[in-house]
């Protein structure tokens, strides 16, 4: 017993660490160099101090999104890899980033141009789109009364995912084809948010999702291994399973809503943290929070310095870093 | 019936559902090709869409079919690029124009004729059906180019690229149809005109500006500026402004905060396509910029909006789009 509270400690501890110094390092370097000193300095109005401007106006925010999208995308796979006990799954798997997708498509080309709260509908959409998403595969996943299948759930998603794409072409056909350029830009994702309406938009969602989730890292354990082995140990397995469907779906929802699909992150970080911390998601989740926040703010970092003044789709530096990354990880576990 | 048949057609035209009925499988196939990339590559868009938008828009002659034995005098000329139907009409060959593209607006007489078409979906059928002598395309339409040869249409094609292409352009037009020494008078005076605003603005202070085609309403994201090339950037510095993205050899850029704050641009102009009527919605939602406050250009109220079809279009029009550009960063001088 002493070793799960111990590893736990460490666990947090050194992923912390790595998060902290993302958070710490990345908003000083960018695209052009600011002064800490001035940009912290008081004695100069704020609207008439670019250093100022650019570090809480474009970086904080933008390092902030970073964090919070690649630790619910992080999370999503985890949840969602253990409740279909594959190792494939990601927060796309079951069409709710294709809801979103739908929905960012429909605001864009119907021009619904009205904002709340300084959150523009697109993101608004993407996160109804995302909701229409969950409730087809929750009630999908209700048809049931003895726990989810696994095979309807994966079914349905990926016949999600091909029927929203279906929708979403027949939309560009119909739309003007100036407009195919934002669409295909916004299924990039980007983290550049410019300011803080829509990240404080998205916690109420992000902190009922991660509470749900905190709850679920033991049933997770048993519904990992089968459901009647979890059943007899006890856990309310259809309970269990419906909260991580409907948290693993919030999570990437609101990650959707925040930055536009960002691939990779809910694939892999969750196996890169497997490989370290090993199986039990008492640490397995925690971990994976904390290093999806770290290892999208290093990717996003180098999107936007490495070829600068140009900028780079932030979903492919997750691959081109994380892919070799993780084969190297798996290489070494191997031996 | 007759005489309601046209308002009618105009009334339809001009709606949505339009579009739907000219698009071709072409287009389809296009749309669901860039789908592909955008999911498979995701990068690749990001270059590719922006030069694509900007087709509507600069010029250089390059593949001719040879006419053969039909007429040295095109007496029945389908265009399929805007640009190249306003050079047409400039030149007062306007009658001899017999089909245009699904995207003319101007001039009026030009929407009154058989569409067959746009860029990505011309309508063989109906281009073979209006039995023209000549078909003027432009020189990505592979497909098109390939069909017309077998179908034995003479063509010509051309590229579009930055301002002083588009006069070459007009000559190349006119010898090839027979007009040339109206196609070179009016690019004379084209480049006439351009003169006298470069010397005009010559000694004038030429404020830094930001040239904006693209963001989504509401907030500052997913802006695309004019970068140091092509026929936008020649034309505001001819209008006696700098570019601010002048050292970034592109067409197009996308602009993050970060970017618009270190770059201090003295002035913003953003420019919207289609109908005037948006001026009033698009000045309204220069609102966003207020959140840059150190950018001189939101401090000093130097945001500009400016809606036209000759900020898109790269024909005979760039002159009056230079002279708005020059009205709107010299007022004094250009009354």
């Amino acid at each position: 017993m002493r070793s799960i509270r111990a590893r736990l400690v460490a666990t947090i501890c050194g992923f912390g660490v790595l998060l902290l110094a993302a958070l710490v390092i990345a908003p000083v370097v960018g695209s052009t160099s600011i002064s800490l000193a001035r940009a912290f300095d008081r004695s100069t109005p704020f609207a008439d101090n670019p250093d100022a401007q650019i570090f809480f106006v474009a970086r904080l925010p933008r390092v902030l999104a970073a964090a919070l999208v690649g630790s619910l995308l992080a999370v999503a796979g985890v949840v969602l890899q253990a409740l279909l006990r594959n190792p494939l799954a990601t927060p796309d798997t079951l069409g709710v980033s294709s809801g979103a997708a739908l929905g960012a498509m429909i605001a864009i080309t119907f021009h619904l141009d009205v904002s709340v709260a300084g959150v523009s509908s697109i993101p608004l959409a993407s996160f109804l789109g995302s909701i229409l998403a969950l409730s087809v595969v929750y009630a999908l996943s209700s048809a049931r009364r003895r726990g989810l299948s696994t095979m309807v759930l994966l079914l349905g998603g990926v016949t999600m995912q091909s029927f929203f794409s279906a929708v979403i072409l027949f939309l560009q056909y119909l739309a003007d084809f100036t407009e195919t350029g934002r669409t295909l830009r916004w299924l990039m994702g980007t983290l550049d948010v410019g300011s803080y309406a829509p990240i404080v938009a998205v916690l109420p969602v992000v902190v009922v999702a991660f509470g749900i989730v905190s709850t679920l890292s033991r049933p997770l354990d048993l519904i990992s291994l089968g459901a009647d082995a979890a059943a007899a140990r006890g856990v309310d397995v259809l309970r269990s399973e419906r909260l991580a469907l409907i948290s693993a779906s919030l999570c990437t929802a609101a990650a959707v809503a925040l930055a536009g699909p960002v691939g990779f992150i809910g694939l892999v970080v969750p196996h890169l943290v497997r490989l370290v911390v090993g199986s039990d998601h008492r640490l397995v989740l925690p971990a994976s929070a904390l290093f999806g926040a770290a290892f999208l703010i290093a990717c996003d970092l180098v999107a936007r310095t490495a070829f600068s003044p140009l900028e780079l789709p932030v979903g492919i530096v997750t691959a081109l870093i994380g892919g070799p990354f993780f084969l190297w990880l798996l290489l070494r576990a191997a031996r | 019936m007759t005489r309601t048949l046209p308002a009618w057609r105009r009334a339809f035209m001009f709606s949505v559902w339009r579009k739907a009925f000219v698009l071709s499988v072409w287009r389809k196939a296009f749309v669901f090709f860039l789908w592909r990339r955008a999911l498979a590559l995701r990068w690749l868009p990001a270059v590719i869409i922006p030069s694509v938008l900007l087709l509507g828009c600069s010029a250089t002659p390059s593949r001719e079919r040879a006419a053969g034995a039909s007429a040295p005098r095109p007496q029945r000329i389908i265009s399929l690029i805007p640009a190249a139907t306003e050079m047409i009409f400039a030149m007062g060959d306007g009658n001899r124009i017999v089909g245009v593209s699904n995207y003319d607006r101007f001039p009026a007489d030009a929407t009154k004729l058989p569409k067959v078409g746009g860029l990505l979906d011309p309508n063989v059928e109906r281009i073979i059906d209006l039995r023209p002598d000549l078909v003027i395309v432009y020189a990505t339409q592979r497909e098109l180019l390939e069909r017309l040869d077998r179908a034995h249409l003479p063509y010509f094609s051309y590229e579009h690229r930055a301002l002083p292409d588009i006069t070459q352009t007009i000559r190349a037009i006119g010898v090839r149809i027979g007009s040339a020494d109206r196609a070179n008078a009016l690019a004379s005076s084209m480049e006439q005109s351009l003169a006298e605003i470069r010397a005009a603005t010559a000694a004038l202070p030429h404020p830094t500006t930001l040239l904006v085609f693209g963001r989504d309403p509401g907030t500052l994201r997913s802006m695309y500026v004019s970068g140091g090339y092509g026929f936008l950037h020649d034309m505001l510095e001819i209008a006696g402004g700098t570019n601010v993205f002048a050292d970034v050899g592109r067409q197009s850029v996308q602009a993050t905060t970060e970017m618009l704050i270190a770059r201090r641009p003295e002035v913003v102009i953003e420019l919207h396509y289609g109908d005037k009527a948006k001026a009033a919605d698009a000045e309204k939602d220069l609102a966003v910029w207020n959140a840059l406050a150190s950018i001189p250009a939101v401090r000093n109220h130097l945001l500009h909006v400016l809606v036209g079809d000759e900020f898109v279009v790269p024909g005979p029009r760039v002159v009056e789009g230079t002279r708005e550009l020059a009205k709107t960063l010299h007022p004094e001088t250009f009354k």
